[in-house]
């Protein structure tokens, strides 16, 4: 739902139209004085302002034109870079509403004492209270399931239809309120009071109501407040000085002067970058808790990556059959491998088939016709066929098939457990395939190191970024997946209390460390992490801990945070870069300016060759109001990023911001100068 | 030739800042070493002395109080010294008490090694002032500009609680550093005949049989430790234009070399402290750069001559001679004055009121920048500064919180480093514009026009940056001008000095983050470009339009 829709929600007439309402009621002096850049240019605003109206109090009777067009100016200029920022926080909003929507009341079966079923509102739930969820009810709260199995529908929290199976105990337990059920029914303990349940927090992080400055942009704040200081001091003691030499400097341009040499374009886009920055970590379907920690993203330097799921697809991939006590590795056991999956879609049934046809084994399934299917269900944990002659054909999880096939008295091979251990003991999922009493076989699933990891590796080691792979896996097999898939380092047998132990290692010598997780014993690592990404899939516990949750339960998108905290960072950093190079062209456009009148030698550094003075201080201070909306884009997109060395990006960006925002102004503004030196 | 002269100075500079950046790393490193052999034994006599015990590190605010309360003690008793100068002894030409203000601003003209000076020795300074008041603080105050440079540049490098320990620093300064090699300067000085005497005045009958009086005193002595410390308060009121101050070109280059080669080395001993010699070429080349612009600047404009002296047929082909010193010519003149304000020394030796606009914008320029090489230790704490300022602008474009030296640069660094930086402009510009638009300070201005304006912008751009060589032609020995310079020079000392202290400490106690490919290089070229672009765009720009209004108007309407 919110992947689909939020693309395109940039630039809708709605939008748009909602941010030019917010520009103009951020004008207030209360909102604005937060961001002292602008701030000093809304008081230029007013003090221009006033000497087109009252002209008489300022002796500025004969320049009110001149006076009225650099208030519009400036008014702009303010108004651009409110919007700018409501346009970001607009953005936010929309998915907020979205969300709001998922959010519609719903009945909860409260279990009352005595073990009755008392229908009340989801909102008056509280934490503790016991409540049951069947088939095709919405789960009222967010909570834990305490009792049973069901497949619950996600989709409205993480986009992807495909049900996930919710069990009591282990790392499966936890459930999300506006969520439905889909299947069998569930016991939940209520672990949310109203109001702060785990859609409430997600409404309220991307409103961004909550939204704190991170430590970098107050620092850089800091910086852009001084800069503006040092050239109030520069513009204040002008009038005095020229006044030595004969030149009364008029308000307006010393306003001019000043409104274009301090940082307007960094100031009036900071905040939108940094808010726009946390809405593409959300676009990712991944939810920040903090910009801090999407700026701490773009700061790693060792990831810790568990292999299943992440680096491989898991224990999936057909890629051996084993035959188990008199059964002979033949065309019998193939042809009943082929059978039992043939109508199973799950992707290790399918890898099966697909192993089988790639290898061109030959497999007869002609039995199978007309048979009917039997799914997966969490509680057999097995999936099979019942043929049209009556055998039951299953497949499944070794112990569940032996059960199976035990409770039709049927005799399991003696060495049926020996080889799934020798299957399981080298990293892979040994699956048996039983028909009535007898058990046939082992499908061996094998895990596969996912296409294009290994250059994702490779492009994040030219990041500067170590990769460490976790496994349960004995030694042996780690070490292959892990050459296979080209991480720097891996931990074999690894326990969370191993992980922990990693972090601490790397964070010992001054790194940063990212790590996924899902399960409860994941949730200390998570919180050692400098950032750590949850599995929506996962315990509450976990996600509590983590700085950020993956609404999609793709661990591999770690990698994605990473470019995005770093693509907010060089989107600060060449804005900033970008202007305080573009005062260079200002200077020579206003300085001479200024003092041509009394000095028309001053002609000399008039290089851009500018129509007349008062054309040259419009010229360059339209620049200074349009660069912003200009720029905008590239705020909300953050700027072009592709993995490579430091130095690389850095001469890339010097060349594109540094120089760039050299040139580009003296471009410009001679070409509004062509322009505007036609009235003045 | 004249270029040949330039380019040897420079080629003998470049050849001792390694040994002598080595040498200064020894002295300061606290690890074992041969300079402690040689030095030791005084030094723990004069520990022992002074009654100090144990000599752990302090951390920067105990650092910062001590250097700060020995300033103040000293400038209080130089003080009681000047207004107390008839009952001195050595003071054979009965100099009488100094007056208030302009005590006042003497004495923090020189404890923050600015050496301004708004009185000329010869008439108002008894023997017992030049060397207990004026040498004293020349010791002191480059030796705690130095110590506090070390303390900055540990804090930058090594990882702890404190920078060291200000009172071992400050007497290792002196005793390993500036008071062997003012004693060899000296000597040198003598024999190439610079005066060293306690004997009164000469009166001497001329040719014509008339009675001149020709100052001399402990000259040799005063004048190696005043370019040796980037002091520049001269002996007599000309400064080193004085014949004998500076006798002939080889104590010329003497004295250039002497203020310029500490400055030029400490980049180098940054190097050694931060372990990269790579890191400390860069901050050295970054300064040379600069510098060697503004030297081909002032040497152009110079020997391009006045242009209004071709208009009154005046021959000026061998350029604009005016207020040099003919031994020196241009080159020797253009090359004093671009190392004197670059390394804000402050000593003359020829008028730099004299010089032709742009001529006179290069050391105003090299003032206001304030991190060309720049005085004992400030300037390399300037440099350093941008260089962090450098990294935070531009380090965030590779996509990671901006680190220098592998540290972390955060809100309370920068929060810091502006102060410094707002600072500087602050004390430059306001006190410009009060000097303009009051009276009191137009009384002083002996020039109309822009020229008017440059005097007063170097007046403070000079005791801001602690320079302290005057554009002369002020007359800036009136209440306002003691009282309003002493004030920028204190300003301009401790603010700075006392911010970066702190950068120090808050650096010291962060966490090194370790360095990868992804990581942002402060060690090549392309830094050192950055640095040299971070410097002009946010140090020159802001002076861009007071610049214009003085030399560059000056230039642009003589023409």
């Amino acid at each position: 739902m919110m992947t689909n829709n939020r693309q395109k929600r940039m630039l809708t007439a709605d939008a748009v139209q909602r941010a030019l309402k917010e520009s103009l009621l951020k004008l207030n002096p209360v909102t604005m004085v937060k961001n002292p850049v602008m701030f000093v240019v809304e008081v230029c605003t007013v003090i221009v302002l006033l000497m087109t109206v009252f002209p008489g109090y300022f002796h500025s009777e004969d320049r009110i034109g001149f006076n009225l067009t650099v208030f519009l100016i400036l008014l702009f200029t303010v108004l651009f870079a409110n919007f700018a920022e409501a346009l970001a926080e607009g953005r936010g909003k929309a998915q907020a509403d979205s969300l709001k929507k998922t959010k519609q009341e719903v009945m909860a079966n409260k279990l009352v004492e005595g073990g009755s079923i008392n229908v009340i509102k989801s909102t008056e739930l509280h934490r503790g209270d016991l409540v049951i969820a069947s088939q095709g009810e919405m789960i009222p709260c967010d909570g834990e399931v305490v009792e049973g199995v069901a497949s619950v529908d996600e989709s409205a929290i993480t986009g992807e239809s495909a049900p996930v199976i919710k069990e009591a105990g282990g790392d499966f337990n936890s459930v999300t309120g506006g969520t439905r059920v889909v299947s069998d029914w569930i016991k939940i303990r209520v672990i949310s009071e109203p109001g702060e349940s785990f859609i409430d927090r997600m409404i309220s992080l991307v409103e961004g109501a909550k939204r704190q400055k991170t430590p970098n942009e107050i620092a850089l704040g800091t910086l852009l407040t001084s800069l503006t200081l040092i050239f109030l001091i520069v513009v204040v003691t002008l009038g005095p000085i020229a006044k030595f030499v004969g030149i009364e400097l008029e308000v307006p341009v010393l306003i001019a002067l000043l409104v274009c040499l301090i940082p307007t374009t960094i100031g009036g886009l900071l905040s939108a970058i940094g808010i726009a920055g946390m809405d593409r970590v959300a676009q990712y379907n991944v939810l920040a808790m903090s910009g801090k920690a999407v700026e701490a993203a773009g700061d790693i330097n060792t990831m810790i990556l568990d292999k299943t799921g992440t680096i491989t697809f898991g224990n999936r991939m057909a890629s051996e059959f084993v035959a188990v006590g008199s059964h002979v590795k033949s065309a019998e056991l193939l042809n009943w491998a082929a059978i039992s999956s043939l109508k199973d879609e799950t992707p290790e049934g399918r890898s099966v088939l697909d192993y089988m046809k790639r290898n061109g084994l030959p497999f007869d399934t002609l039995g199978a016709e007309g048979g009917e299917f039997i799914p997966f269900r969490a509680v057999t944990r097995m999936s099979g066929i019942d043929l049209p002659d009556g055998r039951q054909v299953r497949k499944g999880a070794v112990d569940a098939v032996r059960n199976w096939v035990l409770s039709q008295g049927g005799i399991v091979p003696d060495d049926l457990t020996g080889k799934a251990n020798v299957i399981a003991s080298a990293g892979g999922t040994p699956l048996a395939v039983a028909v009535d009493k007898d058990v046939v076989g082992l499908i061996y699933l094998k895990d596969t190191v996912k296409p294009g990891m290994s250059e994702r590796f490779e492009q994040l080691r030219q990041m500067g970024i170590k990769t460490i792979m976790c496994t349960g896996d004995n030694p042996l097999t780690a070490a292959t997946i892990a050459k296979e898939a080209g991480v720097d380092g891996y931990i074999a047998e690894s326990t969370p209390e191993d992980k922990i132990e990693v972090i601490r290692r790397e964070q010992a010598e001054g790194k940063l460390v990212a790590m996924t997780g899902d399960g409860t014993n994941d949730a200390p690592a998570l919180a050692q992490a400098d950032v750590g990404i949850a599995m929506n899939s996962g315990t509450t516990a976990a996600k509590e801990a983590a700085n950020m949750v993956d609404l999609d339960s793709d661990p591999s998108k770690i990698i994605e945070v990473v470019a995005i905290g770093k693509q907010l960072l060089m989107t600060r950093g060449a804005l900033t870069t970008f202007s305080i190079a573009n005062d260079i062209a200002k200077y020579f456009a206003i300085i001479p300016a200024m003092f041509m009148i009394v000095i028309p030698q001053m002609n000399a550094l008039n290089v851009m060759k500018l129509g007349s003075p008062y054309s040259a201080i419009l010229s360059a201070l339209i620049f200074n109001a349009v660069i912003i909306p200009f720029l905008i884009p590239l705020a909300m997109k953050g700027v072009a990023y592709r993995p490579m060395s430091g130095s690389r990006l850095l001469g890339r960006n010097l060349l594109i911001y540094g120089l760039g925002g050299m040139l580009a102004p003296f471009i410009g503004i001679k070409l509004i100068d062509l322009v505007v030196h036609i009235w003045v | 030739m004249e270029m040949v002269q330039i380019a040897v100075v420079v080629v003998i500079l470049l050849a001792l800042v390694k040994p002598l950046g080595t040498y200064v790393y020894h002295v300061f490193s606290n690890e074992a070493n041969w300079t402690d052999k040689v030095f030791g034994p005084f030094e723990r006599l004069l520990y022992k002395f002074i009654g100090i015990k144990n000599r752990d590190g302090m951390s920067w605010k105990k650092y910062a109080l001590s250097f700060i309360v020995t300033n103040l003690i000293l400038t209080a008793a130089a003080y009681l010294l000047l207004r107390l100068q008839w009952i001195h002894l050595f003071n054979p030409n009965g100099m009488e008490g100094m007056e208030a203000t302009l005590s006042f601003n003497t004495v923090i003209s020189f404890i923050t090694n600015t050496n301004l000076q708004h009185y000329s020795g010869e008439s108002a300074l008894s023997y017992f002032s030049q060397m207990a008041v004026i040498m004293m603080m020349m010791f002191t105050s480059a030796a705690t500009g130095f110590s506090v440079a070390i303390a900055f540049i540990r804090g930058l490098t090594s990882r702890g609680q404190t920078i060291g320990h200000f009172f071992e620093d400050f007497v290792k300064a002196h005793t390993r550093i500036f008071l062997p090699a003012s004693f060899v300067i000296t000597l040198v000085l003598v024999a190439l005949q610079v005066p060293q005497t306690l004997d009164p005045t000469l009166t001497v009958k001329t040719l014509e049989g008339a009675a001149q009086q020709i100052a001399i005193g402990p000259v040799a002595s005063l004048e190696s430790i005043k370019h040796l410390g980037t002091n520049g308060g001269g002996f007599f009121g000309v400064n080193s234009a004085h014949p004998f101050e500076n006798p002939n070109p080889l104590t010329n280059v003497i004295e250039i070399l002497s203020m310029w080669v500490l400055p030029a080395a400490l980049p180098y001993t940054f190097g050694r402290f931060a372990k990269s010699k790579k890191q400390g070429w860069v901050i050295f080349s970054a300064m040379m750069v600069l510098f060697l612009v503004c030297l081909t600047t002032v040497y152009a404009a110079e020997k391009a001559g006045n242009p209004v002296f071709g208009g009154l047929g005046i021959d000026a082909s061998q350029g604009s001679m005016e207020g040099k010193e003919v031994r020196f010519g241009i080159a020797g003149s253009a090359l004093f004055t671009a190392v004197t304000t670059a390394a804000t020394t402050g000593s003359v030796n020829n008028m730099h009121d004299t010089l032709t606009p742009i001529g006179g914008l290069v050391p105003m320029a090299e003032m206001m920048l304030n991190v060309v090489f720049g005085g004992k230790g400030v300037g390399l704490i300037n440099m350093l500064m941008y260089a962090i300022l450098a990294v935070f602008l531009c380090g965030l474009m590779v996509g990671r919180t901006p680190e220098f030296l592998g540290r972390k640069i955060e809100p309370r660094e920068v929060k810091l480093i502006a102060v410094a930086i707002l600072a500087h402009p602050f004390i430059i510009l306001v006190p410009t514009a009060l000097a303009l638009l009051t009276d009191a300070g137009r009384a002083g201005i002996t020039n109309p026009g822009f020229h008017g304006i440059s005097q007063v912008l170097y007046e403070f751009a000079s005791s801001a940056a602690n320079n302290g060589s005057g554009f002369e032609g002020l007359g800036d020995n009136t209440t306002f001008w003691n009282i309003s310079t002493g004030l920028v020079m204190l300003l301009g000392r401790y603010i700075s000095i006392i911010a970066m202290l702190a950068v120090a400490g808050s650096l010291l106690r962060k966490q090194p983050v370790p360095e990868t490919i992804g990581t942002f290089r402060t060690d090549n070229a392309l830094f050192t470009g950055l640095l040299i672009g971070t410097v002009l765009l946010i140090g020159a720009l802001t002076f861009m339009p007071a610049v214009a209004l003085g030399p560059i108007a000056e230039y642009l309407t003589i023409r």
